[in-house]
């Protein structure tokens, strides 16, 4: 069995898969749809106000749990296209270690030119779920630490 | 499909030449622009008043004895003149110029609140307005102790007339309202509704952002006591709109904000105030964007109001015909009497991500709950898209967003 694919090579995945799109607006939006779609919803009783990401105009639930030293993410949004990104954020960073997800340099949201495609409030809400999970990924970090 | 560019009274294709922003392509396709019940775009005419103003006679007005001073002077008070004449107001000192309804509305509920209204006083709004006409009474009710009623909407967004006069009554101090509501396009019956007020000894506001450049407003006829107006809903720039208000009325109100302009004599001791409507004009104004302004009324008569609702109408009519028989479409008021405004949800989708989809064909929509949270909630929905029609659009705009509506159901289908 091959070894899970690093943070890197996931990009990579998206990267190619945008390419397919080529670059039609239409298209790419449709995509981050049914993204969405495929993502599995998150019971009610999850999506809370305390679990809810900051600084999104759309409705993006987050959820994380470490296990053996790696990271965990459920995520749910009321929009599609919203859950559309956060799943791909969740693809990336699902099953890594605290210092993966807060050295990563997620370059694939400037190559594929997302901001074109999703606008400026979204961009925001985007870079707000990235925060978000950099902020779960960094206090794991400190527990993991003080419990060693 | 619908047929042409040319409507029976106008000739829709030659207009929009006038609008050199209606000529690009958005994400490879045609612009087709149906938000204009959050801003309308500029005729030509407009954009040159504007850089005409800053190239040939910008001055500061009204003090200066120079001849651009003089120019500069004469335009500002020219835009009086028009809006006058546009909202037939008795005279020229009835229209102030502020930043917009939002300021005028502001301007009334701080000046006139503390001229008129006291503890146990109650305002009334309706359950359709735009928070601009919500907030600025809440905070006028919270500093006076006054109490604020709501005239609730009814299922298909009219207002609940009866329910408004079982909420007049002596206490009633004002009674605020728009004249057409942004978020489903309802006109309001505005003239009865003011006769009762007057009846109950209340004064009346309305809010004419939507109604602007749309509707004849005879200020005089309504016998409303303020009317609001914001220059960029009617075809001119950002950044101003009037205040109308009966003389009587705003002569025994204080000044909303100090500064130049706005006095007569001014010493430690003691300070005098100018007359109308200078009282309530402070500092230096809007001139480059007043001037401009007159350019757009200008704009709105030649073409007549009449001609533009028939071809709003026209346009409304249309789509609320395509949009209806798409699946999983549900319009969202429905009121007999409406401006060329129409929302709708689809069932099973969210509106930004509709909004999202229709701007990838190059079709601008509002989406989400346009500023109107307490109607959204009273509707039970979070939100809707909203198509609004300006007299540039035309039915081929039409079918390219209901063909967007269509190809988004389907994804869900």
């Amino acid at each position: 069995m091959n070894a899970p694919a690093s943070i890197a090579e996931t990009q990579e995945e998206i990267k190619a898969e945008f390419a397919t799109l080529g670059g039609d607006p239409e298209m790419t939006v449709m995509y981050l749809m049914e993204l969405g779609h495929r993502l599995p919803s998150l019971p009610a009783e999850n999506r809370t106000e305390l679990n809810e990401v900051k600084g999104c105009q759309s409705k993006v639930w987050l959820l994380s749990r470490e296990e053996g030293g790696r990271i965990y993410f459920e995520a749910d949004s009321n929009t599609a296209i919203t859950k559309g990104l956060v799943s791909l954020l969740v693809r990336i960073f699902n099953g890594r270690t605290p210092d993966e997800i807060l050295s990563a340099d997620l370059y694939f949201i400037r190559e594929i030119g997302m901001s074109r495609f999703i606008g400026t409030q979204r961009s925001n809400g985007f870079a707000a779920m990235i925060r978000q999970i950099n902020l779960f990924a960094a206090a794991y970090k400190a527990k993991l630490l003080t419990s060693c | 499909m619908a047929a042409t560019l040319t409507s029976p009274e106008l000739n829709i294709a030659a207009l929009r030449e006038q609008f050199p922003i209606l000529h690009q392509r958005v994400h490879g396709r045609p612009l087709v622009y149906l938000d204009n019940a959050a801003t309308s775009q500029k005729p030509q005419r407009v954009i040159d008043a504007l850089v005409g103003y800053y190239e040939g006679y910008n001055a500061n007005i009204h003090r200066g004895i120079h001849t651009l001073a003089e120019q500069a002077t004469k335009a500002f008070e020219d835009t009086r003149i028009a809006l006058r004449d546009f909202i037939h107001a008795a005279a020229t000192e009835e229209i102030i110029f502020t930043r917009g309804v939002t300021e005028s509305i502001n301007l009334v509920a701080s000046s006139f609140g503390r001229a008129f209204v006291k503890a146990g006083d109650e305002i009334i709004v309706s359950g359709l307005e735009h928070h601009s006409n919500i907030v600025p009474w809440q905070m006028m009710c919270a500093l006076h102790g006054a109490i604020l009623k709501v005239i609730p909407v009814r299922e298909d967004g009219t207002l609940d007339l009866q329910a408004y006069e079982s909420l007049l009554c002596r206490r009633t101090r004002l009674v605020a309202v728009n004249h057409a509501s942004n978020s489903l396009g309802t006109i309001n019956p505005i003239a009865h509704m003011i006769s009762l007020a007057h009846q109950a000894g209340a004064y009346v506001l309305i809010d004419g952002a939507q109604s602007g450049p749309h509707l004849d407003i005879d200020v005089q006829a309504l016998d409303c006591d303020f009317y609001c107006l914001s220059a960029h809903k009617m075809y001119g720039p950002t950044g101003t709109g009037i205040l109308y208000g009966k003389r009587a009325l705003l002569d025994s109100m204080p000044p909303y904000m100090g500064g130049g302009e706005m006095i007569r004599d001014v010493s430690f001791e003691r300070t005098t105030y100018n007359e109308l409507p200078y009282k309530f004009e402070a500092g230096t104004p809007n001139i480059a964007d007043v001037v401009a302004f007159r350019e757009a009324i200008m704009f709105i008569r030649e073409l007549g109001k009449g001609d533009i609702r028939r071809h709003e109408d026209r346009l409304l009519k249309y789509a609320r015909q395509r949009l209806d028989v798409i699946p999983r479409v549900k319009l969202v008021g429905v009121a007999p009497e409406k401006v060329s405004v129409q929302s709708f949800t689809i069932e099973g989708m969210h509106p930004f991500d509709v909004g999202q989809l229709l701007d990838a064909r190059g079709i601008a929509v509002r989406t989400g709950h346009h500023c109107t949270q307490p109607l959204m909630d009273a509707l039970g929905i979070v939100g809707t898209i909203r198509a609004s029609f300006a007299v540039y659009n035309t039915l081929e705009e039409v079918d390219a967003l209901a063909e967007g509506i269509e190809k988004a159901v389907a994804l869900i289908s």
